[in-house]
């Protein structure tokens, strides 16, 4: 990831990806081989539509509605479209459950394999050559660096997603969110603990 | 026959003339001029890509609040590539296969979204929608003419299909007639398989035991495959290995791999 530009910059040379892509869209737009508006939808259904808030909502049903827990860890895809999500890099997800005794996460070594109507586009760690490699050979020290210390006992299984099944984690619900509702337990679940780098949040996390 | 000549390095290579296989293990002649940059694929066969185990890339290292796209060109180029789906510039192995491609270097040296823009110039040049010239010099414009901007051009009909493959569901699995060969709780040995083209099995798992642990359904097969052989769907499982072993001594002390795998990837153990 040695050239992923941030904040406003004047480019200086035709070879800079930001002047590269403005050639390419413009070209291809004045070929008629796609158009503006296309591209338009595309970023806006990953940047405002898209995201980790679908998942959350997932996770807080699966936490109050134990019927709708067992159909979305039997059939996942299936469970996930009764709230609305499904769609590209979705077509078979499979729910993991984490318990005190079993975690666990998901990698994709060979490219960026990830379950985008749940949790959008993946974040640059996961796409990482650090991540990718990795997550199989030593997971217990990833989580670690992610400030997740696991007891040994606790049995890691680390799903490397390669084919057409994309994996989401359902993570623990934190103790002490009895008096919760689920739209507040979904602001305790975060995006990594959906992939299993994280936790759920504690309810401290809600004022 | 493979003979190869030389090797490009370089991001733009402009003088490319190498390696065309013609043995019966050739997944598609390699075909070279130059010029235009690039004429078509290497192969990808155990590439840089293939990750998993490797040392040397350092701390994982998450970005607090980190945006979709860094940069506007990054969500450009996602669209880009995505609304270029119907145009088959990929095919037929598709864009993963095309970045496993890129030339190791250039593949470790380019961020995310710069792979994507790589390997969609290099097809759209293959492919001959557009020129080299017309690129690089629209590029310059764009440097000297700082507040020009992009032409628009709008299409509803387009713009519908995105969204729809953006939101419908379509499944992966297959109506076949194919029997399963293996049931969850098999022991299984990973064929030692070096395909030389897009693959979806990890080198680290080649020559491993594991057990099956789940039967997803009948699913396309990914992999390149010779010319003149197609593949049928498969039966695609997950199988299981014990971190010891996949890492032998190294392994961390109670940790399991699950990874899918298609049928023709297994033999019993």
């Amino acid at each position: 990831m040695s050239s992923t530009h941030h904040g406003a910059h004047t480019p200086q040379s035709p070879s800079d990806p930001e002047l590269r892509v403005k050639a390419l869209e413009s070209l291809l737009v004045e070929k008629g081989l796609l158009s503006s508006d296309a591209i338009d939808v595309l970023v806006q259904a990953y940047e405002q539509d898209i995201g980790p808030i679908n998942g959350a909502k997932v996770v807080a049903k699966a936490w109050v509605d134990d019927g709708f827990k067992a159909r979305l860890l039997e059939e996942g895809t299936q469970a996930i479209a009764e709230l609305g999500f499904g769609g590209l890099e979705g077509s078979q997800i499979v729910v993991l459950e984490n318990t005190p005794t079993v975690h666990n996460m998901v990698v994709c070594t060979l490219c960026s394999c990830y379950p985008w109507p749940v949790l959008g586009l993946p974040p640059a760690w996961y796409k990482s050559p650090a991540y990718r490699s990795r997550a199989v050979s030593e997971p217990r020290a990833v989580l670690v660096e992610f400030g997740l210390e696991l007891e040994p006992s606790v049995a890691v299984r680390v799903w490397d997603s390669s084919a057409d099944v994309r994996y989401m984690v359902l993570p623990q619900r934190p103790v002490a969110t009895e008096h919760l509702t689920e739209a507040e337990l979904e602001s305790l679940v975060t995006r990594d603990s959906m992939i299993g780098l994280a936790l759920a949040n504690p309810p401290a996390a809600v004022t | 026959m493979p003979r190869q000549v030389n090797i490009p390095m370089l991001r733009h290579p402009t003088t490319v003339s190498y390696a065309v296989c013609g043995g019966p293990d050739c997944i598609q002649s390699v075909f070279w001029k130059d010029t235009n940059g690039v004429r078509g694929p290497i192969y990808s066969m155990d590439g840089i890509h293939d990750m998993g185990g490797m040392h040397g890339f350092g701390p994982v290292l998450p970005e607090e609040n980190e945006p979709v796209f860094h940069a506007a060109w990054e969500g450009r180029i996602f669209g880009i590539a995505q609304a270029l789906g119907p145009h088959g510039i990929h095919n037929p192995h598709g864009m993963r296969s095309a970045q496993e491609n890129l030339e190791p270097a250039t593949y470790l040296g380019s961020g995310y979204y710069e792979r994507w823009l790589e390997v969609t110039e290099r097809a759209l040049l293959a492919k001959g929608l557009l020129n080299r010239e017309e690129l690089d010099a629209r590029a310059a414009f764009f440097r000297d003419q700082t507040e020009a901007v992009a032409p628009r051009r709008e299409d509803t009909d387009l713009r519908q299909r995105m969204l729809r493959a953006v939101y419908s569901h379509r499944s992966p699995i297959r109506d076949s007639e194919t029997t399963p060969r293996f049931k969850a709780g098999d022991a299984v040995i990973v064929r030692n398989l070096h395909p030389k083209g897009h693959t979806r099995l990890p080198g680290y798992v080649r020559g491993r035991r594991g057990v099956v642990a789940r039967f997803y359904g009948i699913h396309d097969f990914h992999d390149a495959l010779p010319a003149g052989q197609s593949a049928d769907p498969q039966p695609m499982y997950n199988v299981r290995f014990d971190g010891g072993e996949l890492w032998g001594g190294s392994a961390e002390p109670n940790q399991s791999l699950h990874l899918d795998m298609w049928e023709s990837y297994l033999e019993p153990a």
